[in-house]
């Protein structure tokens, strides 16, 4: 499996998804700078997390105009898979790949800390190899992940299967005491409507290996691998 | 003595020095005498202004350095200690580690967010301008007491600054501390650590070489914020301290992201000749500093300074403290290769002079000359007072028969590990990126982080800790404490300690009892760190803390690194299984004075705090550190702040296991068996296959060893109190935080 990653001015998870797609992938990704012309031909184009430009204008929305960005859009205009965290989540939003919006989360406050995720759709490149239903462990690190939508939007995406993953508690309920952010029916990722396109808050490949406290984020990984090869 | 003036100087707008002028600069008679001597001449505005600064507390350390001098800084493993931006130490395989603390107390308090932010970045600085990647970052907090009307004001504003700096420029925050006590209601304190590593074939130093080698200046843009900063963190709190927001500094996290990867980038190369970052004093001590370090002198020319305001002077250019910015030495000839890379990241990239055979740091501006001061004298003359000071009489030992024994074991436990100095930190925590980089092995809550070092399997654990209420009771013994402190939490994590770097909060040095506290930590930790052979590398001090004559207790913050060369080692305080083995590691005596128990249970704060015997320290800590080396302990923690049963408590709240201890006091009372805060102690949790081995190992080692219970269900017994569910206990440990900081 071919990626890329997409680098800008103070993305910081970077080299977290890149150690993360050359240890699963057993390939090297290409890092495309955020003034790079071209990204190469590949299978996947992964947008990191971090506070690209900042944040200091909406999170993601500087990120979401640069030029590199339309190759991005291209790539995912012509099928391309396209992965976005945390930052890189809220970056989709922002170029409308990905409906809704990223808003402040509801307690005002920075939050990090491992959460319980739902697997609400395995039927997807970034799901498969999880059972519907699965609950797992991924750590959450942002200011800005209380995803909202309007209710026509959050119907379509409930309705299309296009919830990827749901924040629950450890029963596997979605409570108001295991939503980190106050984001709209739990929401932690969606999908785009031809399922080439994820977005989500959490941080799947801070957990790939046990030493990290956990792998709960490997089958996030194990499921593109099946998907694209 | 008639000042001379010299032709080149620009007289014209350089205002009559007059007395009022050099005090309002913070210079005494003395001082200035000697800046005359210096000169050979009246200084103009710009150099007053330079003097100033280079001989404020805060950047000549003229009351303390006498004394730090005795601090043992040696070790076959230490590469660099102080003197440097920060210390570095050996990790083996070409590696290093590179790490100091320091204080942005004074800032802090006037403006929480900023002052907070901007100590961050200071520090990351320091340890990325040596050529490392900041690896972690950690810190140590005081506060005034929750209920003064500032505390909840204060304390949301520095933990969010930490957070806002630290998350965004992508270093995790892996843990630090957090106090509360009145001592602190006017002078809050925020220290801040960071830990980076780096090949030791590129490490960088500040020492500039190479007459006719360019300077370099990148960043950020120079303004108007932070004139005086330096000067301020050297003088008492007022009332009218408020003012003094303006010279708080403004932190961009964004540009410092930007400006680690161009320094790491250009390190990469061959081009850097030297490097220091502009720190406290701006361009001021990074100039002398790298000039008087390499023997050499600079000639700048302002102009040519990136300038964020108009109109500005070179009196403003050399005394901004604005932030992310850098001085660099290049080899001749390669401007252009090094402008690429700071264009690249968008980055400000000026040559602003050059390095000459003067000696002197020689300033033009308009085509005048405004400064031609030697170097050498200004930073090696500067005044060294050996200020009065009174030994601290310690306070008298209490003992446990003259505590009282709670109505309820139970009870008493659940309001200690409920109150505010015992409480669960995850409100702070989790406004902190502690896994950004996914090397973090040890998350906060733990007796230290771990943090791996990317791509091998080694790791370094690091600790923040003091005592401040041991240090005010007895100097020596609580400077002792927090070194000790610091190497038990790295050793229970089962890391090597190598070397410590210190952050010294005190009050006003020219109060012969304020020095008293001073040189009696000094002491203390000089012990310490000779006995346990934990040398000080790095260090910052931070002295006036005091507000209208009122100081804080003495806060010698110890920042600790330790090594594991096998990370897959590591333990942390969470029992594995039910059916573990607790075992008991040194002596109880049940020493209460100056304990959390006195002051949260019985209200007071009296008597002498616990001992610390070194030898005993060192025999315990290398014989706990051994077993976990060799696989033989699933768990362990360290006994502190509140003593056994607090330690208990803590280890049960982390696995979400009960345990069932044996209480076994002799004649120890109940209470001081269960809360007194006596030194060198360890609680093991091993299995039962490896139970009689520690024993038996201990017996040989004669390190008191002592089988206290096991764990298993979903309750602490301890003895005949009425057993607390894990339930209870963190419904206790977790609430007080979050319900203290909602404001309704």
């Amino acid at each position: 499996m071919k990626t890329a990653v997409i680098v800008f001015p103070a993305s910081n998870c970077d080299r977290d998804m890149i150690v993360a797609l050359e240890k699963i992938t057993g390939h090297k990704p290409h890092i495309i700078w955020h003034q790079d012309e071209d990204i190469p031909q590949v299978d996947l184009i992964a947008l990191p997390g971090g506070f690209s430009f900042g944040d200091y204008l909406r999170c993601g929305a500087m990120a979401a105009r640069s030029p590199v960005t339309r190759k991005v859009i291209e790539h995912a205009d012509r099928g391309g898979n396209v992965i976005g965290i945390c930052n890189g989540f809220q970056v989709l939003t922002e170029t409308g790949l990905l409906p809704g919006a990223l808003m402040r989360n509801e307690s005002l406050k920075f939050v990090c800390k491992d959460v319980k995720l739902r697997v609400e759709n395995n039927d997807t490149p970034f799901t498969n190899a999880y059972s519907e239903g699965q609950i797992i462990t991924v750590p959450v690190a942002h200011h800005d992940g209380n995803y909202f939508a309007d209710e026509d939007t959050l119907k379509a995406l409930e309705d299309e299967g296009r919830i990827a993953f749901r924040y629950v508690d450890d029963g596997g309920q979605t409570t108001k005491a295991s939503n980190p952010n106050g984001s709209r029916n739990n929401i932690a990722g969606i999908i785009s409507r031809r399922k080439n396109i994820l977005g989500m808050m959490p941080h799947p490949e801070r957990l790939i290996e046990d030493a990290q406290g956990g792998a709960g984020g490997l089958g996030f990984f194990q499921s593109m691998i099946n998907a694209i090869n | 003595m008639t000042p001379k003036t010299t032709p080149d100087i620009k007289w014209n707008n350089t205002p009559e020095i007059t007395d009022a002028l050099v005090k309002e600069h913070g210079l005494s008679g003395e001082e200035y005498a000697l800046c005359l001597k210096i000169l050979g001449r009246r200084p103009t505005l710009t150099e007053l202004g330079i003097f100033s600064v280079m001989w404020s507390e805060h950047c000549s350390y003229k009351s303390s350095k006498l004394h730090l001098k005795s601090l043992p800084t040696k070790a076959p493993w230490v590469i660099h200690g102080p003197g440097e931006n920060a210390g570095v130490i050996d990790i083996g395989d070409n590696q290093a580690i590179i790490f100091k603390m320091e204080s942005h107390n004074h800032p802090s308090y006037i403006e929480p967010y900023q002052g907070a932010a901007t100590g961050v970045g200071g520090i990351l600085r320091d340890v990325f301008t040596m050529g490392a990647r900041p690896i972690a970052n950690m810190n140590a907090l005081r506060f005034g007491a929750p209920d003064h009307p500032k505390t909840r004001h204060l304390l949301s504003g520095v933990v969010e600054g930490i957070g806002g700096y630290g998350n965004c420029v992508g270093v995790p925050t892996v843990g630090g501390e957090t106090n509360f006590h009145p001592s602190y209601d006017g002078n809050i304190l925020v220290n801040a650590m960071s830990v980076g590593v780096a090949d030791q074939d590129k490490i960088f130093l500040s020492a500039a070489a190479g007459i006719g080698n360019p300077v370099i200046y990148v960043g950020s843009k120079t303004g108007r914020d932070g004139i005086h900063g330096a000067t301020m963190a050297s003088a008492e709190f007022t009332e009218d301290s408020e003012e003094k927001r303006p010279t708080v500094q403004v932190g961009d996290p964004f540009t410092e992201k930007l400006l680690i990867e161009a320094c790491l980038e250009l390190m990469s190369t061959d081009m850097v000749v030297a490097i220091q970052d502009m720190g406290a004093a701006g361009l001021t001590s990074s100039s002398v500093e790298m000039a008087s370090g390499g023997g050499v002198g600079f000639a700048f020319n302002l102009d040519r300074v990136p300038q964020r305001e108009e109109g500005m002077t070179p009196y403003e250019m050399m005394l901004s403290e604005s932030q992310e910015r850098m001085l660099i030495v290049l080899k001749p000839g390669r401007e252009e290769e090094a402008k690429a890379i700071f264009d690249k990241w968008d980055l400000d990239f000026a040559v602003i002079g050059e390095i000459t055979d003067t000696g002197n740091l020689t300033l033009t501006f308009k085509g005048e000359v405004v400064a031609d001061i030697p170097t050498q004298p200004l930073a090696d003359n500067s005044p060294e007072y050996d200020r009065p000071w009174v030994k601290i009489t310690p306070k008298t030992e209490l003992k446990a028969a003259d505590v009282a024994a709670p109505q309820d074991m139970k009870q008493a436990l659940l309001k200690m590990i409920g109150s505010p100095n015992l409480c669960s930190r995850d409100w702070i925590w989790q406004q902190y990126d502690s896994q950004v980089m996914a090397d973090t092995i040890q998350k906060p809550g733990g007796d230290a982080a771990v943090v791996r070092i990317h791509g091998t399997n080694k790791a370094v654990a690091i600790t923040t800790d003091c005592t401040p209420r041991y240090c005010y009771a007895d100097p020596v013994e609580g400077g002792k404490q927090a070194v000790a402190e610091t190497w038990r939490n790295l050793t229970a994590v089962g890391a090597l300690p190598m070397a410590i770097t210190d952050c010294l909060n005190f009050g006003n040095p020219e109060r012969p009892e304020i020095m008293g506290q001073f040189v009696g930590c000094i002491e203390g930790m000089r012990e310490a760190c000779e006995i346990l052979d934990y040398p000080v590398v790095s260090g910052n001090v931070s002295l006036y803390n005091e507000t209208n004559g009122t100081g804080i207790y003495p806060t010698p913050a110890i920042g600790g690194v330790g090594l594991l060369t096998d990370s897959s080692k590591m333990v942390s305080l969470a029992p594995q299984a039910e059916g573990e083995i607790l075992i008991l590691i040194g002596e109880t005596k049940g020493h209460l004075g100056a304990s959390l128990y006195l002051d949260i249970i019985e209200g007071r704060e009296e008597g002498s705090p616990p001992p610390v015997d070194l030898m005993t320290e060192k025999k315990n800590g290398d014989f706990v550190r051994a077993q976990i080396n060799n696989d033989k302990i699933s768990a362990c923690h360290d006994i502190s702040d509140g003593g056994f049963f607090v330690a208990l408590a803590e280890m049960v709240m982390a696995a979400k296991i009960g345990m069932d201890i044996t209480v076994n006091c002799d004649d120890v009372p109940l209470h001081a068996c269960a809360f007194g805060e006596d030194q060198a102690r360890y609680i093991l949790s091993v299995t039962p296959e490896n139970r009689d081995q520690i024993l038996i190992a201990a017996q040989k080692e004669n390190v008191t060893a002592q089988v206290i219970g096991k764990t298993g269900g979903q309750a602490l017994t301890f003895g005949s109190a009425a057993p607390i569910s894990v339930a209870e206990l963190l419904d206790s440990h977790q609430s007080w935080m979050p319900n203290y900081m909602t404001i309704d």
